[in-house]
């Protein structure tokens, strides 16, 4: 009865929203919580930890950007095709990780995701450091201008909620079930049949599409896609997002990528402006060591030995 | 006088042979400590760069604040780096013995970024010069390339190392404790071995190595925040391409990637950055487990 | 209730911003200057906390008020990145009524601010970057580039040594467009003058050991190894270069970007004798030693052309407030071109229609150690470059809105 309520609640909030806080802030936090629970799919449910993550979002940025910026597509035109981009080179990285497990898909996704990125310093699409710059938010369908930020909020919106929708539905399907089964033990996933490599693979494929769905929306938002994107550090801060929120809880990673990206915004400014990666390093820390649930991953504890 | 070879004068192709391999020697040295501390701990340290860094650092306070020369740092700078690693695994490495390794990886990545965010707060991002010591300044024509000394030391100096820390796992007591706590660690422990003594140690040595490249880096490069951050990403490849489990593989495979690494530089310079995540991924396909690794 | 009111409030605000964004309303009641900087990454020692300083003097300086309303300095760090320059820019522009944005490190990130500049129709004084683009394809009505340029430090430095004999060249370029567009514009001044070039190398971004590119420009034969980088990139090639011998082989550095804070990291010893152009130097008169000293007294430091850039390209700004007599951007711009800049940075420096601020630079040579009176003491001014040779004519831009 709770949680329906909840999800209601929440969704009214989001309408409203943009009406008492800046509608691009918020846009903001709504693709990096896209993201976040696109990489939760991989890590919470998968067990694999992926530190290159930002390939797939700064990847479909750029795709995204020169789709709009140079061939002059439609922007749901272009940021379908970006998250189609991202899946493929989800596949191409997927393939390759899955081969190993533990700390070695962690090192091999990274390593990997930094030849993305050096691939993308210097590939001539890209516009190496400038970035893509000036890219035009279009309209949807000619109906619906994107230019004036209250309408591209709702679209934005509506992405996440698809995103998020896909995410709910996969972990709650048999797909899930197998998925967190293989997490659990692989071996006994092993001995009851299941391709587990094609299972990892199909989730890490389904993660980097999503991850790449949030990547070109945010190249909608800010009009620019950049090297920010798919450094990483952007894998890093992803992955902490997620650790704050609750890993393989699905809102979590949501309101870790809030808290984070609130967070950022707040210290930006402020006097504390140097220390960003220093108070994200000190998050990290003490995620890690005292407080592994996150925080929907704390709430619901307290909940189950409260009640 | 020489002919050039593949179209390229050998004063070119040798020249970067030999500075592959210095980096190369870096690369060992890195990867060397990884593999220690993956051994003991079975975790990958991420902070690895940090303390290279950090290595770099304390040769640089020791010189301008305590005016210890560079030779005084090669010694100096590894036990202090490697006594405040000593710190990081009994306060904090330590409370994550039982849960999954990926935290430990993710507890060091915090770290890097405490530790680099705070340099750079402090000291820039453009780094601070450290001058190369006085007995190693100038350097040698080989006819085909001018050879700094420096250059050479560094890779003399990190072939000794890497050899020392060989014949101290393969033929001391606390070598074999080490390979032991490697193997089986409850047995070792119901020896009456003090493993998480060992432990502690292990680690501590691992990170020493780390700064002691950094201090052989010093003089290179600048001594700056950032100087380890993107170096230990190449090095996370070159443990994979060698696997971890051996001293040998590690460093064999570290010289190897510097050397393939600046054929690249000449062939076709801009994929240079990219030639060893390359060699990587053929790895993977061809034989997942790494060049020199036991299957997982 | 009293959410339903924040609402309408919301709602109302949402629409104000929408009208402010088309009808610029005369005044807000306060100026408000903006700046973007790398606070803390490989540009905060020549820009970074400096340049804030440098732009909280200039507000102490005019008085603290323009037109009876108060001037104000916000500022952020981008930590050189493009999309953090562009996300602040935006939301300082509609959230905090910022009127001009200023200094704007890095080429990427002030192109990224050039965006939001034109959308939101906001002043933009760079200082810190140094593309030539900004004044000719990219460029912008409301925008400013005031210190320096690729251009003018191509002028500078590789006319100066083509001169002197140096006439082959080979580049080690930063592979990224401020790079390029270095090597680009050297090249033309290089091959105007009678040189050649044979050849470049291109390093990544950043870079740390720069040994087998030196390598490279060394087995080149060139005559002179022209550095297109900034920052740590310079200072690194500029060590390795010296390491390997290329100095005493007879071959010659040009930095062709480099700053005081450089060769400060460097030591006089490794930089000794190397040439480059800059726009402002601290101990040249009375008055920039003047300036200079209290930007020391704050900051412990001597200010580069950066920072002296940006309280100069802000006092004008002022003063250009001031005699348009309000903050509206057309008029303040119009009256920023038609005012000639004549302080303790620029002599008879003049913002053409592109936005290009002219003024002389100065072409300068690193002093030995022995030359050298104590820390900071580290240029001979060779040449002193007028402006219209350095930057070239309002002709040659290939601005559009010129």
């Amino acid at each position: 009865m709770i949680r329906p309520a909840l999800y209601l609640g929440a969704l009214a909030l989001l309408i409203l929203a943009p009406f008492v806080l800046y509608p691009v802030f918020l846009m903001k936090v709504l693709c990096f919580a896209l993201f976040a629970c696109a990489f939760n799919l991989i890590l919470g449910y998968g067990g694999l930890l992926s530190f290159g993550h930002a390939a797939f979002f700064g990847g479909a940025a750029y795709v995204c950007g020169h789709a709009l910026e140079v061939w002059g597509l439609p922007t749901p035109v272009g940021i379908l095709l970006a998250t189609l981009a991202a899946g493929v080179l989800g596949v191409l990285v997927g393939a390759l990780a899955i081969r190993r497990q533990g700390i070695y898909f962690a090192m091999i996704t990274l390593a990997l995701a930094q030849m993305c990125y050096f691939f993308f310093i210097t590939a001539p699409f890209t516009g190496g450091e400038n970035g893509l710059q000036g890219v035009p938010r279009g309209s949807l369908f000619g109906l619906v201008n994107l230019q004036n930020d209250l309408n591209m909020y709702y679209f934005v919106l509506a992405i996440f909620l698809i995103g998020y929708f896909i995410v709910a539905r996969t972990v709650h399907s048999p797909f899930g079930q197998v998925l967190r089964a293989i997490r659990d033990n692989e071996p006994r996933a092993v001995s009851l049949g299941y391709d587990v490599d094609r299972y990892k693979l199909l989730a890490f494929v389904l993660s980097a599409a999503l991850a790449g769905l949030a990547g070109a929306t945010k190249t909608v938002v800010f009009q620019l896609a950049s090297l920010t994107d798919a450094h990483w550090h952007m894998s890093g801060e992803v992955v902490l997002m997620t650790l704050l929120g609750g890993l393989g809880t699905i809102p979590g990673p949501a309101i870790g990528a809030a808290l984070i990206v609130t967070l950022q915004n707040k210290l930006a400014t402020g006097p504390l402006s140097a220390w960003v990666p220093v108070v994200l390093g000190v998050i990290f820390v003490a995620c890690v060591i005292a407080f592994r649930r996150g925080v929907v991953g704390e709430i619901q504890a307290f909940l189950r030995r409260s009640f | 006088m020489f002919a050039d070879i593949f179209g390229f004068p050998p004063q070119v192709l040798f020249g970067q042979l030999l500075l592959g391999l210095i980096n190369g020697a870096f690369y060992a040295v890195l990867s060397l400590g990884l593999a220690v501390i993956f051994g003991l701990l079975n975790i990958v340290n991420f902070a690895h760069g940090a303390l290279y860094m950090l290595g770099a650092f304390v040769a640089y306070f020791l010189l301008t604040y305590g005016g210890i020369g560079y030779w005084g740092a090669l010694i100096l700078a590894p036990i202090i780096v490697g006594a405040f690693g000593a710190l990081i695994e009994r306060f904090l490495l330590r409370r994550l013995s039982g849960v999954d390794h990926l935290y430990g990886l993710l507890l060091t990545f915090g770290l890097a970024l405490i530790l680099e965010g705070t340099f750079v707060k402090f000291f820039g991002a453009s780094g601070k010069p450290y001058p190369t010591p006085a007995g190693l300044q100038g350097g040698v024509n080989l006819g085909f390339m001018f050879l700094p000394w420096y250059r050479g030391w560094v890779v003399v100096a990190s072939l000794v190392v890497c050899l020392a820390t060989w014949l101290l796992f393969e033929r001391t007591k606390i070598g074999a404790y080490l390979r032991a706590g490697t193997e089986n660690p409850k047995l070792l422990q119901a020896f009456g071995v003090n493993v998480p003594f060992l432990t502690t140690l292990a680690y501590g040595f691992g990170v020493g190595l780390a700064a002691f490249a950094g201090v052989l880096a010093a003089p290179i490069t600048q001594v700056g925040p950032l100087m380890g951050s993107n170096l230990i990403i190449i090095v996370f490849a070159v443990v994979v391409i060698g696997g971890m489990g051996s001293i040998v593989g590690a460093v064999v495979t570290g010289l190897a990637m510097g050397v393939i690494e600046g054929l690249t530089k000449v062939f076709w310079p801009e994929a240079s950055a990219t030639v060893i995540f390359f060699v990587m991924a053929i790895v993977l396909v061809l034989r997942p487990a790494g060049l020199f690794g036991k299957t997982a | 209730m009293k959410v339903l009111a924040r609402l309408a409030a919301g709602v109302s605000a949402a629409a104000c911003l929408a009208a402010a964004a088309h009808a610029q309303d005369v005044s807000d009641g306060v100026v408000k200057v903006g700046i973007l900087t790398d606070m803390s990454g490989t540009y905060s020692d020549l820009a970074g906390p400096g340049a804030v300083t440098a732009a909280e003097m200039a507000v102490a300086d005019f008085g603290g008020k323009v037109l009876g309303m108060p001037i104000e300095i916000v500022s952020a760090d981008h930590q050189n990145k493009a999309d953090i320059a562009a996300n602040t820019a935006r939301e300082w522009g509609d959230n905090e009524k910022v009127d001009a944005f200023a200094e704007l490190v890095t080429t990427s990130t002030a192109l990224a601010v050039y965006e939001i500049a034109n959308q939101q129709h906001k002043i933009a004084l760079v200082s810190g970057a140094a593309s030539s683009p900004l004044t000719n394809d990219k460029c912008i009505p409301t925008g400013v580039h005031y210190t320096y340029n690729t251009t003018a430090l191509a002028n500078g430095t590789a006319k100066a040594v083509v001169a002197e004999g140096g006439d082959t060249w080979f580049f080690i370029t930063a592979d990224y467009a401020f790079g390029q567009a270095l090597e680009a514009d050297t090249t033309k001044v290089v091959e105007a003058a009678g040189g050649q070039v044979l050849g470049s190398v291109k390093h990544p971004f950043p870079n740390q050991d720069f040994s087998s590119f030196v390598l490279q420009a060394q087995a080149s034969g060139a005559k002179v190894i022209g550095l297109a980088n900034a920052g740590a990139d310079t200072t690194n090639a500029i060590k390795a270069a010296k390491e390997f011998g290329l100095i005493q082989g007879g071959q010659q550095i040009a930095a062709l970007l480099m700053f005081i804070t450089d060769v400060n990291a460097l030591g006089l010893d490794t930089a000794q004798g190397i040439q480059l152009t800059t726009g402002f130097y601290w101990d040249m008169n009375d008055e920039t030693r003047a300036w200079s000293q209290k930007f020391f007294d704050k900051t412990g430091k001597m200010p580069t052309m950066v920072q002296a850039g940006v309280y100069s390209s802000l006092m004008h700004y002022f003063q250009a407030i001031e005699a348009a007599g309000t903050d509206e951007t057309d008029a303040v711009m119009a009256k920023m071109r038609e005012m000639p800049i004549n302080d303790f940075f620029a002599t008879n420096g003049k913002i053409r229609t592109d936005g290009r601020m002219v003024h002389d630079m100065y072409l300068v040579q690193v002093k030995t150690p022995e030359e050298s009176k104590g820390p900071w003491d580290y240029y001979k001014i060779i040449r002193t470059i007028p402006g219209d040779e350095a930057y070239g004519t309002l002709d040659e831009s290939t601005c559009p809105t010129k």
